[in-house]
């Protein structure tokens, strides 16, 4: 035969998207209902990954503002197993390193501290009481809430600056309060902030170096050396730290740096979130499941119609094309809603708790992704059965 | 797209067509039927008789057991399903008795969507649909749904869709089967005007008025043709409508209401 072959045209996309989506404009609550299973699955998945890293990110911020540069150097043990201690001059030791901008020491002073004498003396209340030198807080970059931090003339006197906790376990707001130490009344000078990177001050009663020595039988043993240097000589100075601070046992000084421990919170996922990721795939799944129900039901509703553009010239494959595109769009609609959904989640949440709201692009492109999947495996089925449906079998339903 | 080639000038040409269906069901046994450009042929037959196969195959919905069947010049048994697919696109225009309008969506939409797999633009598709339905006289009918529109209305629609894209061969299956007589004679006068215009039409119809209305009849009864008054005779314009126009029907809206015409 010479005669030209007939060849199907091709559909452009526009014209797919029409096919597709006009069996969806006819029944807008069924297209709602299945929808919003997978709505909800992307919405759970990307709220939790987007509070999880706006939290991560809050933490980020805090370590950015305190900085990394802050070591600690405390004792560690003998070779004996017994409790090591710091020299008397480790302080000093210390502030003579190169990079070191600044040092402070507490000591821990072997007292407790008291609202009144007439509490009983094993009442601490997990209070610690520990001597401090005057530039502690330079070093810790530490705030003052009320009243002063202890200064050359303070810090010989028995007067008290709390931490923050212990200012709070004690119920004291106001600086002039008299509490107990040791065998005397000390004075409230001041009390601190918050300290993120030194919790252990939050819970302490600090008091003057002096005023240790002299009121609460204070060795001069510092039990913690705080050092700040230049960021870029942190490790440097780690390195040398040790042996400067107890040249005769080097092996007894424990050397750490507080902001790792944020740094590591940072970097964990909890196995809460893990378990909110699973739930948000499984109502994902449920989704997917909603939608391929509701294609099966739109194929065998649809076989005159089916029928129909069979008659109009359409090819199995433009019929397999236009039942996945309908059930791509499907879940199209409900992978947008639940960004949106989950965004504001996040946003919401994260605005409530103060952090900064952060969702990762790769989770949105992960959303798309499973959207896409999803739309497609639900969609495959139905549209295959839709394709493989005969002309006159189709146009003969009744 | 090709043209038919004066050598062959039949749309239709069916040389002894059988048809078999699982089961042993011969619904033809042996068919030839030849039909030209321009002619308004009556496939009549009652219900059983194997007319709506014969549309099947015609259409090229459905292929024969043996025999061969050429539409427009192409030989079926040659074609894949996707090329019968492009064929029915370009060559064919069906009028079904149920209409098949696509609800909520309107009568240019509906017709625009017959010429959706021909691969005409959009915009031309739907300056070739209102020209369809101005020409079945829907012209000031475009944005109406089908929920909007009569019965007789609503098939003008899909004869419009049928023959937006000029096709050489419009197959009506029943087309006034679901229509009262009066509904029913806006169709076949939509139909007397198509067939004016040179369009070639084959109405599959039970209705011995409607099959006496055509200048060609083709009766089929148990799979075969008992009468055909041959190729070319159905060019000659149609008789006078069966329907008696003025008096409106008294069993308006009853199925198969195309009947109590005068003799």
């Amino acid at each position: 035969m010479t005669r030209q072959r007939p060849a199907p045209a091709r559909l452009g996309p526009s014209d797919v998207l029409r096919t597709g989506a006009a069996g969806l404009r006819t029944r807008p609550a069924r297209v709602v209902l299945s929808a919003l299973g997978i709505a909800i699955g992307i919405a759970t998945m990307i709220a939790v990954l987007g509070i999880s890293s706006s939290s991560r990110e809050q933490l980020l911020r805090q370590l950015d503002r305190l900085g990394t540069n802050l070591l600690t150097v405390a004792p560690g043990q003998t070779m004996f197993g017994e409790e090591a201690k710091l020299p008397v001059e480790a302080l000093g030791m210390v502030r003579r390193i190169g990079p070191v901008r600044t040092a402070s020491a507490t000591g821990t002073v072997d007292t407790t501290i008291r609202r009144t004498d007439r509490i009983p003396k094993a009442v601490t209340g997990g209070i610690a009481v520990q001597a401090a030198t005057a530039d502690l807080l330079t070093t810790l970059e530490g705030r003052v809430v009320t009243g002063a931090w202890l200064n050359a003339a303070t810090e010989a006197r028995p007067a008290v600056v709390l931490g923050a906790k212990a200012a709070e376990r004690l119920g004291i707001s106001r600086t002039g309060v008299q509490v107990w130490m040791g065998e005397r009344w000390f004075t409230v000078v001041g009390v601190l902030g918050p300290m993120p990177l030194a919790p252990e001050i939050e819970r302490s009663a600090l008091v003057g170096f002096p005023a240790a020595e002299k009121y609460l039988a204070f060795d001069g043993h510092p039990t913690t050396v705080y050092e700040r240097s230049a960021e870029e000589s942190v490790e440097a100075v780690r390195a040398v730290l040790p042996r400067t601070v107890n040249p005769e046992n080097p092996e007894e000084v424990t050397v750490s740096r507080p902001s790792d421990a944020l740094a590591a919170r940072a970097a964990a996922a909890s196995a809460f979130t893990n378990l909110l990721l699973g739930l948000g795939a499984v109502a994902l799944l449920v989704g997917g499941v909603g939608v391929a129900n509701t294609m099966v039901i739109s194929v065998l509703e649809r076989r005159k119609e089916i029928g129909l553009r069979r008659s109009l010239g359409a090819t199995r494959g433009q019929v397999r094309l236009q039942f996945l595109a309908e059930s791509l769009l499907l879940s199209a609609l409900g992978g947008i809603a639940g960004a949106v959904l989950g965004g504001l989640a996040t946003a919401g949440y994260a605005l409530s708790r103060d952090w900064p709201p952060v969702v990762p692009a790769w989770a949105f492109a992960g959303a798309v992704g499973a959207t896409l999947v999803i739309g497609t495996l639900a969609g495959l089925y139905p549209a295959m059965r839709a394709a493989r449906l005969s002309p006159t079998v189709a146009l003969a339903t009744t | 797209m090709s043209v038919p080639q004066p050598e062959r000038p039949y749309v239709v040409e069916l040389r002894e067509v059988t048809k078999e269906y699982g089961g042993g069901v011969r619904a033809l046994r042996g068919v030839s039927l030849l039909v030209e450009r321009g002619e308004l042929v009556a496939i009549a037959g009652p219900s059983g008789s194997g007319k709506s196969t014969l549309l099947h195959l015609i259409g090229t919905l459905d292929r024969p057991t043996t025999g061969t069947v050429r539409i427009a010049g192409h030989d079926v048994a040659g074609l894949s399903d996707r090329e019968l697919s492009a064929l029915r696109a370009r060559h064919l225009g069906f009028v079904f008795q149920q209409f098949h309008l696509a609800p909520g969506v309107s009568a240019l939409d509906n017709v625009a969507d017959g010429l959706l797999y021909s691969g005409t633009p959009l915009r031309a598709r739907r300056d070739r649909a209102a020209a369809a339905l101005e020409r079945v006289g829907l012209g000031h009918r475009l944005g109406h749904r089908p929920n909007q529109l009569s019965g007789g209305e609503q098939q003008r629609v899909a004869v419009a869709r049928a023959v937006a894209g000029d096709p050489p061969l419009l197959l009506a299956d029943e087309p006034t089967g679901n229509l009262d007589s009066a509904a029913g004679g806006e169709v076949l006068g939509v139909l007397r005007d198509l067939h004016a215009a040179g369009t070639t039409i084959a109405v599959i119809t039970h209705d011995p008025e409607i099959a006496e209305w055509c200048p060609r009849q083709v009766r089929v009864r148990d799979g075969r043709v008992v009468a055909d008054a041959g190729a070319g005779t159905g060019r000659r314009p149609p008789g006078p409508n069966p329907k008696r126009t003025p008096e409106p029907a008294p069993d308006a809206g009853t199925a198969g209401a195309a009947k109590g015409a005068p003799r």
